[in-house]
């Protein structure tokens, strides 16, 4: 187990300097100097010079990735050419929007999918079973800001019962959870369809293996097994898929937070893409990739405690 | 569920049909405006209604069918070009070093947030149909490579393969002759679930302004720019939703139809 987790982890290192290289050099080939789109285009090219110099964007590149590494292994993400704010600070008042939202995007998505996907794998083939493969097969085709937008049109601008958009801050904690709940929904459901397909094939892949076949000769009910031996089975592949579910919602909310004007992480790094603050763009995704890699890292190992077999490969 | 390959075949040749139509002929001209007519509901002469330009809904539909399709494909093709050689390689050298950089490699493309990074290319690259499609093709490679791989490597301990091996054949034409037209069935399913996928990619990309610029119709910048006039004329935001829906379910529908039969140890109730 031990020289598992060694393996692991020094592949885990690679994997973060990997991408952080990889992140640095696609961030270089945005066009645009952030000196000038700081002083416009009819700033004197000495002052253009004088602001480069100051933001050290007049050294060579390998020295400049080295710098920006070294600053954030010190903890230090750099700072925002726009802000004039530390980038870690930023990240923090982001992470306020992007961590709840991702949240409860899960916390739905879990409570509708468990639900319908155990239903399912319990009715195998049965007309209840057949309606919710035919609904989530429409959940995982629906483009989720397309499905924002309804919701807006029916819940805000019609009925009235929540903001079109915006986000009061936490100050406000009733208004706030008010302004998330719309968004939420909308990235929650195709994420409940993906789930509870995922959750149905584990458990009925499960349900096929000799111990239920056990349980259920020893006098448990299909149900009984089901929830006493088959969910628990199943739940590796439906963790891993949650793993993955749970990054994609903290970074991939980009295009919902740009519907409801959230100002969450997605929208930071979209910003900061138009605004040339290259350094924020590099910063935050880094973040980012580092959170999936860890969390990865992390369910992976939790697996390969609990489970030897894994430990193999 | 023979079921599902039909519909997802309708639905999906709908769509096809109307890209492949609209080269010859639309209802009417999508870059013609009629500001008089703007904002009309579906009617006998605009069967889809008309947007906030008084372009005739149904046309631009059509067009931009063919706009989500060319880049779903083309992405695809790249993914596959690129991810399905990487896959065969690293399931021919399996255990090796380049097994385990290649696999590396997918995992760590795997863990970038897609979305950010396909904003991030198309920022760098300049906002165009061809960069959308470059930046959601990147991400369809690992998914290739790790598809191929896991379908060739069983294959690699049967007897035919040990035969041809044995018989001094190279890896490389083991790969292509035997591997490749074996794994075929596989692929042609992943191929359908990342074109569905690669449609509402573009269709996000190009709703963020990433993607196809104007006056080329796209289904995402259809629905950007009906968002502010969603509560005069729902309709202008409801129908391009529906087609990439339409679009989506029915690739999606046929990708499980195509596993179904493809794969007879499937079919009893899965």
């Amino acid at each position: 187990m031990l020289r598992y987790a060694l393996r692991q982890l020094i592949s885990l290192g690679l994997s973060l300097l990997v991408a952080s290289l990889l992140i640095f050099l696609v961030v270089e080939l945005v066009p645009g100097d952030p000196a000038t789109f700081m002083l416009g285009t009819g700033a004197q090219p000495d002052t253009i010079a004088a602001l480069r110099q100051q933001l050290g964007l007049d050294l060579p590149l390998p020295v400049r990735y080295l710098h920006w590494l070294g600053g954030i292994l010190q903890g230090d993400l750099g700072h925002s050419f726009t802000y004039k704010t530390p980038i870690s600070q930023i990240m923090l008042d982001r992470m306020q929007v992007s961590l709840p939202l991702a949240l409860m995007s899960l916390m739905l998505a879990i409570l509708v999918a468990f639900p319908i996907g155990i239903h399912a794998a319990a009715n195998r083939g049965k007309a209840s079973d057949t309606a919710v493969m035919g609904v989530t097969q429409i959940g995982i085709s629906l483009p989720n800001f397309w499905f924002a937008m309804l919701l807006v049109l029916v819940f805000a601008a019609r009925l009235r019962w929540f903001p079109a958009g915006g986000f009061p801050g936490w100050s406000h904690p009733a208004a706030a959870l008010k302004s998330l709940l719309l968004p939420a929904i909308a990235l929650a459901l195709p994420q409940a369809a993906i789930l509870a397909r995922v959750l149905r094939s584990a458990l009925i892949e499960t349900l096929d293996q000799d111990y239920i076949r056990t349980a259920r000769a020893k006098g448990l009910t299909q149900g009984q097994a089901l929830r006493r031996h088959a969910l628990r089975n199943a739940m590796i592949p439906v963790l891993t898929i949650m793993g993955m579910q749970f990054s994609f919602l903290l970074a991939g909310a980009i295009i919902i937070e740009n519907v409801f004007f959230l100002p969450g992480i997605g929208r930071l790094i979209f910003q900061a893409i138009t605004q040339r603050d290259l350094i924020v763009v590099q910063s935050a995704v880094l973040v980012l990739v580092a959170a999936v890699i860890l969390i990865t890292f992390l369910v992976d190992l939790a697996y390969a405690l609990v489970d030897p077999r894994l430990r193999r490969r | 569920m023979r079921w599902s390959l039909i519909l997802g075949a309708t639905l999906a040749g709908l769509a096809l049909i109307a890209a492949a139509l609209s080269w010859v002929w639309t209802p009417y001209d999508v870059t013609q405006m009629a500001i008089a007519d703007k904002l009309k509901p579906p009617s006998a002469a605009h069967w889809l209604g008309t947007d906030h330009f008084g372009r005739d809904i149904l046309s631009m539909i059509m067009v931009g069918a063919r706009t989500s399709i060319a880049v779903a494909v083309v992405a695809v093709g790249i993914g596959m070009g690129i991810g399905v050689p990487l896959g065969l390689i690293a399931a021919a050298n399996r255990g090796s070093w380049l097994d385990e950089i290649i696999m590396r490699g997918n995992d760590l493309v795997f863990a970038f947030p897609s979305l950010v990074i396909a904003i991030l290319i198309t920022a760098a690259l300049g906002p165009s149909a061809v960069n959308a499609i470059i930046a959601i093709g990147i991400f369809n490679i690992p998914v290739f490579a790790r598809v191929t791989r896991a379908g060739a490597m069983p294959l690699w301990t049967l007897d035919y393969i040990r035969a041809a091996e044995v018989a001094g054949k190279r890896a490389t034409r083991i790969s292509v002759e035997h591997i490749l037209p074996n794994i075929a069935n596989l692929l042609i399913v992943q191929g359908t679930i990342q074109f569905s996928l690669g449609i509402l990619a573009e269709a996000g990309l190009s709703y963020v302004g990433l993607g196809a610029q104007p006056p080329t119709p796209s289904w995402g910048r259809m629905l950007a720019e009906a968002q502010t006039m969603v509560t005069l004329a729902p309709h202008v935001a409801i129908i391009p939703g529906l087609a990439i829906i339409i679009t989506v379910l029915g690739l999606n529908l046929l990708g499980d139809g195509l596993r179904d039969a493809l794969d007879p140890r499937l079919r009893e109730g899965r």
